[in-house]
């Protein structure tokens, strides 16, 4: 009894430490002085002030355009690669998947500055353009890994049966493969939705003229000093990306009720190791979720 | 090759966007401006061993080792305590610990500036008890902090996942052999959790040797580490070569981490990625 009250009271703790600083933003938010620190009441100022701020507009509408189109164009430039590679073998697939690899390996900043001597060689002015480009990239991998094991588990049969029946192939693909692969299709997208709202390191490097997304506000705001509409707007953010993975895990464990499967797909490094299992080290974790 | 039409597009992107990039970097990072054009050289490596720049290689490693250790500390008996029947449902304490991963980095680490200031929360609640205050924003045990805060998810998540599909089996078969707990701990539940502390460990310290977001945000510019070096590189300095350089220097030590942790994970795993 002693024991398990003391292990309940050290993981509380722990959780403490987790959620105080998130909780500290919330609570901040509704506070009624510029200054951090000293509660001066109940207010929703913030709120308010931050939908004209152009600043922060001019961030979110960045970050959410950048976010859709991102991931649209990712998903289907992954779906049809992954298409594509599974028809692939040998050596050819291990070359091809082990680049895909790189830029979920790489540090967030090698990949960031990478990029960067890119568009800057290519004399392409950093900015809108140059941002997406970086966002599809590093995007593409985490879709491809989605759809992959769906790809997996499709009977390959059931395509060449449609071509049988005299399906063109377009059709067979539109009908039998497309309905088949498309939980993982869909959440690769929403996944590569939530990395590219999340990105600060590799957008930081690869954007310029004026074209900033919130993270990378914040970041200057956080420089120049504090404002609180940097809480309320870090509240919402919290509360939209909360329903948004609340959505990915449940279409995830209806896909894989009765597996006993869960996932952590939530966050890029605790995805990236749980999907590159044949790759580093920290593997284990999906295959020992795959049992 | 059937639907090679598929794979086309991607193919190209990929060489534009991840080998021609990675190319660049070993192009600047091995060559210098000379007033004669560009020129093959590896001076900028020799520049990286003075001892200014190994001073802060040695202070990224340092710190990162130091999180690393500590999240081990504080992350290995929560995974423990999580993978076994103290709480009724586990799924939802998981979940609980990967939440707060889910607001932006940066808003979670700029919010321990408010938790830690002179006047900050956690000095007001040490005052009101009349304990001594706590001065540690802009210090290393800050930078130390923010990133056992950032990482410790990480740390607890492969562990957890590896103890809560141990065989309970094995430790009743310990037991019922005479095992005492601790006897059960070290020989059985350790060695068996051992992968998933490998992962964990491969985890933390990969983003905790590359950050320059933390110790900006909660050293105040005072604590440059690796990141720093390189960013100011590109974005100040404007000293590309430098800056590509030190992000190779800083990718081969990511590599050797890693061979490191494959090679503790086990000899049946070896091969992979490089």
């Amino acid at each position: 009894m002693v024991r398990r009250f003391i292990n309940k009271f050290y993981v509380l703790l722990v959780f403490l430490f987790l959620y105080a600083p998130i909780f500290v933003l919330m609570v901040y938010s509704f506070n009624d002085s510029r200054s951090r620190g000293n509660w001066e009441g109940f207010t929703l100022r913030w709120y308010v002030e931050l939908f004209s701020d152009r600043q922060i507009m001019s961030a979110l509408y960045y970050t959410i355009i950048i976010g859709v189109l991102s991931a649209v164009i990712s998903t289907i430039i992954g779906t049809a690669a992954a298409i594509g590679l599974d028809r692939l073998g040998g050596f050819r697939r291990e070359l091809v998947m082990n680049i895909t690899y790189l830029p979920v390996l790489n540090p967030d900043i090698v990949t960031g500055i990478a990029l960067m001597i890119l568009f800057v060689f290519a004399r392409l002015q950093l900015g809108f353009i140059t941002l997406l480009l970086s966002h599809i990239t590093f995007n593409i991998p985490y879709v491809m890994l989605s759809v992959l094991p769906k790809l997996k588990q499709l009977d390959k049969n059931l395509y060449e049966a449609a071509l049988d029946l005299g399906a063109t192939p377009g059709y067979a693909f539109k009908t039998v493969i497309l309905p088949e692969i498309m939980p993982g299709v869909i959440t690769g997208a929403l996944l590569a939705f939530t990395l590219s709202i999340d990105d600060f390191v590799i957008s930081f490097f690869t954007t310029g003229s004026g074209v900033s997304n919130l993270s990378i506000a914040i970041y200057s705001m956080a420089r120049r000093g504090i404002n609180p509409r940097i809480n309320a707007l870090s509240t919402l953010m919290f509360l939209i990306v909360l329903a948004l993975l609340i959505i990915v895990n449940i279409r995830m464990s209806k896909e894989n009720n009765g597996k006993g499967e869960k996932n952590y797909a939530s966050k890029k490094q605790v995805f990236a190791s749980a999907s590159s299992s044949d790759r580093v080290s920290s593997s284990r974790l999906y295959e020992l979720e795959q049992q | 090759m059937k639907r090679n039409w598929a794979l086309t597009p991607y193919l190209i992107w990929m060489i534009i966007f991840i080998v021609v990039p990675l190319a660049l970097v070993v192009y600047y990072g091995i060559t210098v401006n000379t007033d004669s054009g560009v020129a093959f050289s590896l001076s900028n490596f020799k520049r990286f061993a003075e001892p200014i720049y190994l001073r802060v290689l040695w202070r990224s490693i340092k710190l990162a080792i130091i999180s690393t250790i500590i999240c081990l500390i504080i992350g290995y008996p929560v995974a423990m305590i999580l993978a076994g029947n103290s709480f009724k449902h586990k799924n939802v304490m998981v979940m609980l610990l990967v939440v707060p991963m889910w607001m932006n980095f940066l808003l979670r680490t700029y919010a321990w500036l408010t938790l830690l200031e002179k006047n900050g929360i956690i000095n007001s609640i040490l005052g009101k008890f009349g304990l001594p205050m706590l001065n540690i924003l802009y210090t290393e045990s800050a930078v130390i902090l923010g990133m056992v805060y950032n990482f410790l998810p990480f740390m607890i998540l492969p562990i957890y996942s590896v103890m809560s599909k141990m065989d309970y089996s094995l430790i009743e078969a310990a037991e019922d052999l005479g095992a005492n707990s601790l006897i059960v701990f070290r020989r059985v539940i350790f060695p068996l959790s051992l992968p998933g502390v490998v992962s964990g460990i491969t985890m933390v310290f990969m983003p905790a040797v590359t950050t320059f977001v933390i110790s900006r945000l909660l050293g105040g510019g005072q604590f440059t580490l690796i990141g720093n070096l390189i960013e100011q590189q590109f974005l100040y300095v404007g000293d590309w070569n430098f800056g590509s350089t030190m992000s190779l220097i800083m990718m081969v030590i990511i590599l050797i981490s890693m061979l490191f942790m494959n090679k503790a994970d086990g000899p049946e795993r070896s091969g992979g990625l490089w």
